[in-house]
């Protein structure tokens, strides 16, 4: 069997959710092809290639896919899936947004967010924001499948897989164009890459409490800052840093929940963490039901405090 | 220009589930159901271009048993004009749900699709990208801004990264995600008023398409559960713990 990765990037570097997407493909089985659809994509292919257990790269370098829009992406994709016995990308933002449309062109049914391979056809996945846990076999002859990346580890560097081109003359939406994007510069580790995650709720009253709380004990840890659905509706953190069930799901080694009482919609995103801290001045808060360090107590106070100490 | 809605009725956000014993799925009996919360604010962002001028007529459709006639009527007290019921047996996968919407988009034919971009029981975020491919539209995911203009809609979309606009002509389907808008709470008269409005009918083997499920549920288990820890007096405590204990710093 024959496995197409797509690969998840900016042209110049390959997203390290690709990296752990292969980590799944790999379990499925099979050769590895990744996919590289992009513009003037070359450094994202070069990484690609250098991926341990990658067969072949396979590089669309096309004005039409200069922007990773689902239309053009996906048509290409699909001109491309015949020889393949599955299609695998992340389930990140991007991995959403082209693969049930992959999937639907190709009338099989997609597996999304898949934390465990069983079988090349078998596959575990979280539902109701992870307090169900699902075991699905497709019967299709082709399976789709999104990746979550929080559960498997990157594949190492150390391959040297060739590097073809292929036509994209498939990809073709002319009714979508990208616009415009904004991506801030990122200062610090990312969300779902971070070792150590510290993370805001509601308690902290302001945008600029919430950054003068968190970013000095990020700043400290080396780590990543998050936040509650909270935070993010009242504007106190941008939308790219909710950490729950339809945000970023995460599990660094440490997770800090600073004054986050604990939805299960953002236990969801967070609780296979493997420690988690929560400082939180409700002491009946539920974070404190899955932490395995809690603080009671005002964040205003203890922050500070906590960064003293550390 | 019309727009259609489509609905689908889950748990309520705030239940907490349970597997079931013999893992064949999570328990439904007796448990309060709701509106798909994405799916409130897919209604919510139809109104308000009905309201702006910007829309003609706002129709809620669902697929499910005679029970999902409920959430449409959540719909209808919202503000929508009228629902569309497409009934089904067994609940269906998302590519047949994109199938019977798509049946519905036929008939109908509005000009835009907006629903939520996943349903918070089998969180698959799969049913607005799959209709779009079927219709061979454009498509917005995860939407955070809406605006129409000369036949296109200007989506901006919430990605890992930030925020992405797109520019889509027109018929378009957009999924909504949460900062799209606060959806409104349905006022007593409205509610009233709701009761009045029509829904037809129309069984899913009449669309004829296959609505046949492709993946089989092998087992439902609830998640290993996380075993509570202890408290610490001080951010000093803390700070030993995970040093000596954890072995995270």
């Amino acid at each position: 069997m024959t496995t197409l990765l797509i690969a998840e990037h900016d042209n110049a570097r390959l997203a390290e959710a690709t990296a752990r997407a292969l980590t799944a493909a790999l379990e499925i089985g099979g050769g590895i092809h990744v996919l590289v659809a992009g513009r003037d994509c070359a450094g994202a292919a070069g990484a690609a290639a250098k991926l341990a257990g990658v067969a072949r790269v396979l590089v669309a370098d096309d004005e039409r896919l200069a922007h990773p829009l689902a239309e053009p992406l996906a048509a290409l994709i699909v001109a491309m899936a015949g020889p393949y016995d599955a299609l695998v990308a992340p389930a990140t933002t991007f991995g959403k947004n082209v693969m049930p449309r992959v999937a639907a062109l190709l009338d099989v049914a997609q597996v999304s967010d898949i934390t465990a391979v069983v079988a090349p056809d078998t596959f575990v996945r979280p539902i109701y924001a992870g307090n169900a846990i699902e075991t699905v076999q497709s019967t299709d002859a082709k399976t789709v499948v999104t990746v979550r990346a929080s559960a498997f580890k990157p594949a190492a560097d150390g391959g040297s897989a060739p590097v073809e081109a292929v036509g994209a003359g498939a990809a073709t939406g002319e009714a979508s164009a990208f616009v415009s994007a904004e991506i801030p510069e990122l200062e610090r580790p990312e969300l779902t890459s971070a070792r150590v995650i510290v993370s805001g709720g509601r308690a902290f009253e302001s945008a600029e409490r919430f950054r003068a709380c968190l970013e000095p004990l990020a700043d400290k840890l080396g780590a990543a800052i998050g936040a509650s659905r909270a935070a993010v509706d009242a504007g106190y953190a941008a939308n790219d840093l909710q950490v729950g069930q339809t945000g970023k799901v995460v599990a660094p080694e440490l997770y800090i929940a600073c004054g986050i009482s604990g939805a299960i919609q953002h236990l969801a995103g967070m609780k296979d963490s493997r420690v988690i801290v929560a400082i939180n001045k409700d002491p009946e808060a539920p974070i404190f039901q899955i932490a395995d360090y809690g603080l009671v107590g005002d964040v205003f106070e203890l922050l500070p405090e906590l960064e003293k100490a550390l | 220009m019309k727009i259609l809605v489509p609905v689908k009725r889950v748990i309520d956000f705030n239940v907490k589930v349970r597997v079931k014993p013999d893992g064949s799925g999570v328990d439904l009996a007796n448990v309060k159901m709701a509106m798909n919360p994405f799916d409130e604010i897919a209604v919510e962002e139809a109104l308000r271009l009905k309201e702006a001028g910007k829309a003609g007529e706002v129709v809620v459709v669902s697929i499910g048993g005679p029970e999902a006639v409920e959430t449409i009527r959540t719909g209808l007290a919202m503000g929508a004009d009228r629902g569309i019921l497409v009934k089904t047996g067994q609940p269906p996968e998302p590519l047949a749900v994109a199938k019977a919407l798509k049946a519905v988009v036929e008939r109908e034919s509005p000009e835009l699709v907006i629903l939520g971009k996943q349903a918070i029981d089998d969180d698959c975020n799969q049913t607005g990208q799959m209709l779009a491919a079927l219709l061979g539209w454009p498509q917005g995911t995860f939407a955070s801004k809406l605006v129409l203009e000369d036949g296109a809609a200007v989506v901006t979309r919430e990605i890992d990264g930030g925020l992405e606009t797109v520019r889509l002509a027109l018929p378009a389907v957009v999924t909504t995600d949460l900062r799209l808008n606060e959806p409104r709470y349905a006022s007593l008269p409205n509610i009233m008023r709701s009761k009045k409005k029509p829904v037809d009918e129309i069984d899913a083997a009449g669309l004829g398409v296959d609505m046949a499920p492709r993946l089989k549920v092998l087992k439902v288990e609830a998640p290993p559960a996380r075993r509570a820890g202890i408290r610490v007096a001080t951010p000093a405590e803390l700070v030993d713990k995970l040093k000596n204990e954890a072995g995270v710093l």
